[in-house]
């Protein structure tokens, strides 16, 4: 799932501030399980504004909505009628889903209520940790199933930096050090030998560095 | 001229070399001076690379320096900075300028140093960097493009001796000296036991491996060290040595330890060699050359 948390409440008001009627709209998807930008984020989020705006003087119209998904047409559709009432849209989705408004609402205003900071999972209830990065070639095979390239915090590929200390980062002592992790899931497998080798540095034109990532399949096109 | 490196760590020589930290400025002042106290008293002198992330002058203008001098400079290298093509054309850069020492290291996390928000590389870790030079060597960048002219370098890397899980840095260290390192500098090490244990691993590879001391100049830096720098780990009993000196003599004590963790190191014959750090206070490292 995508990770993402709420924005201040000062950054969202100002990037509304100057419009009248604004609609909150939700995603009922990824930030719903982080408890980010679902249906109950959305009524705090709106009712938050509602009153800080109250408080500087000023009472726009604050209508709020959620829908099932924002990074798919068919559910972002769903919004066409309520968009067209409202000046500005504040969305509680994660990027993708702010940017799918935009494109699909060309002429309104759109604003991210929320930082999206990760994929990943809630590892317990209320603590989520980043686990792939997407890189666009996983190397989880080799690496026992836990990613060096998101969880050691240099993305290191040949084994833990000297920083490594107790199971834990140099960064933080609270995070675990993702080498560690490697090595001892590949003990516990009987595996080590999977990574004795020398990794070859990484060919990143599968991640960022070949521009936006598109994926065009013919097969599947209608 | 300074001996090439090289040629040290193969005459069988107890080798000795110490550190140079650059500036955060273009004030080489105190830089120069520790470099014309040194360059003639250690068989290689590091200077590092934007050590603790903090950014200051460049190891490779500093290692010209050095050689300016007459001194024999080990170019430090983090891959933290610079991706594959800054790295390959610095030691391109470095080869030229006649800097033929480099070590190889990871680089501490951006976030410890003084440009927090920072965009760190990593493009390549310390292990390929290692290989980067050998291919190098062989006259072709890493991207299988030929050389118009080969580096020649003598390649080292880091170790840490008294690492808490050393099971995972000696798959590391393995595969240093599988990708072509020569010679180690270890990360600071303070238990004689500890060094011990990882020397009987690592005698079976034939590398050079250089014992890192760092001069301890108060009771509190040993307490520092062990609370927040991973992989050293100052025992109690030198902690108490320390506290016992008296204040204004405690520099002197942190000197009287680390010679004699030399003499013991050299006369039992545990590493062939040490790296002296003094972080600040290069002046004292001819004090404890003197006593060897």
């Amino acid at each position: 799932m995508i990770i993402a948390e709420q924005k201040p409440i000062q950054e969202i008001k100002s990037m509304i501030a100057g419009y009248q009627k604004v609609l909150v709209v939700g995603c009922g998807t990824c930030v719903t399980v982080c408890m980010a930008g679902g249906e109950k984020e959305v009524g705090i989020i709106a009712s938050t504004l509602r009153m800080a705006l109250k408080l500087d003087g000023k009472e726009p119209e604050v209508i709020e909505d959620c829908i099932r998904r924002q990074c798919e047409w068919e559910f972002v559709d769903e919004l066409k009628e309520k968009i067209e009432g409202v000046d500005a849209v504040l969305s509680t989705a994660c990027g993708v889903g702010v940017q799918a408004l935009a494109e699909r609402f060309g002429d309104k205003p759109v604003y991210p209520a929320l930082n999206t900071t990760s994929m990943g999972m809630p590892k317990e209830h209320g603590f989520w940790i980043e686990t792939c990065r997407g890189c666009g070639d996983c190397g989880l095979g080799k690496f026992g199933g836990v990613c060096p390239i998101a969880r050691c915090s240099k993305g290191l590929l040949n084994g833990p930096c000297g920083g490594s200390q107790d199971g834990k980062c140099e960064v933080d002592k609270e995070m675990d050090c993702g080498w560690q992790l490697i090595y001892e899931r590949l003990n516990s497998l009987g595996q080590l030998d999977q990574i004795e080798d020398i990794v070859q540095p990484k060919d990143w034109s599968t991640d960022r560095d070949k521009g936006q990532r598109r994926i065009i399949r013919e097969d599947v096109k209608v | 001229m300074a001996r090439p490196f090289k040629e040290i760590l193969s005459s069988g020589e107890f080798v000795v070399t110490s550190e140079i930290g650059p500036p955060k400025g273009t004030n080489i002042e105190k830089m120069v001076h520790h470099i014309e106290l040194l360059s003639d008293k250690v068989h290689g002198l590091n200077v590092t690379d934007n050590q603790s992330s903090v950014m200051r002058l460049s190891s490779l203008a500093a290692c010209h320096i050095i050689k300016d001098n007459g001194g024999e400079p080990i170019l430090q290298m983090t891959c933290r900075d610079r991706n594959r093509m800054a790295l390959q054309s610095d030691l391109i850069s470095a080869h030229v300028l006649g800097i033929h020492n480099v070590l190889c290291l990871t680089g501490d996390h951006i976030s410890l140093g003084d440009h927090k928000g920072g965009k760190q590389v990593f493009d390549l870790d310390s292990v390929q960097l290692v290989a980067t030079v050998k291919a190098l060597e062989q006259g072709k960048d890493i991207g299988g493009n030929e050389l118009d002219g080969a580096v020649e370098f003598c390649v080292g890397a880091t170790a840490t001796p008294e690492a808490d899980r050393m099971d995972s840095q000696l798959l590391k260290f393995r595969k240093k000296v599988k990708a072509g390192a020569k010679f180690f500098q270890t990360q600071a090490v303070y238990d004689m036991d500890m060094l011990k244990k990882f020397m009987e691993y690592a005698r079976q590879f034939e590398v050079k491996i250089l014992a890192g001391i760092l001069v301890l100049i108060s009771p509190g830096m040993a307490k520092y060290l062990n609370a927040n720098v991973a992989g050293v780990t100052v025992p109690q009993e030198l902690i108490n040595e320390m506290a016992g000196a008296e204040k204004g003599k405690r520099l002197q004590k942190g000197i009287e330890i680390a010679t004699r963790q030399i003499k013991q190191i050299k006369e039992e014959n545990i590493c062939p060699g040490v790296h002296i750090m003094a972080i600040g206070k290069e002046e004292i490292v001819p004090e404890i050359l003197a006593c060897l």
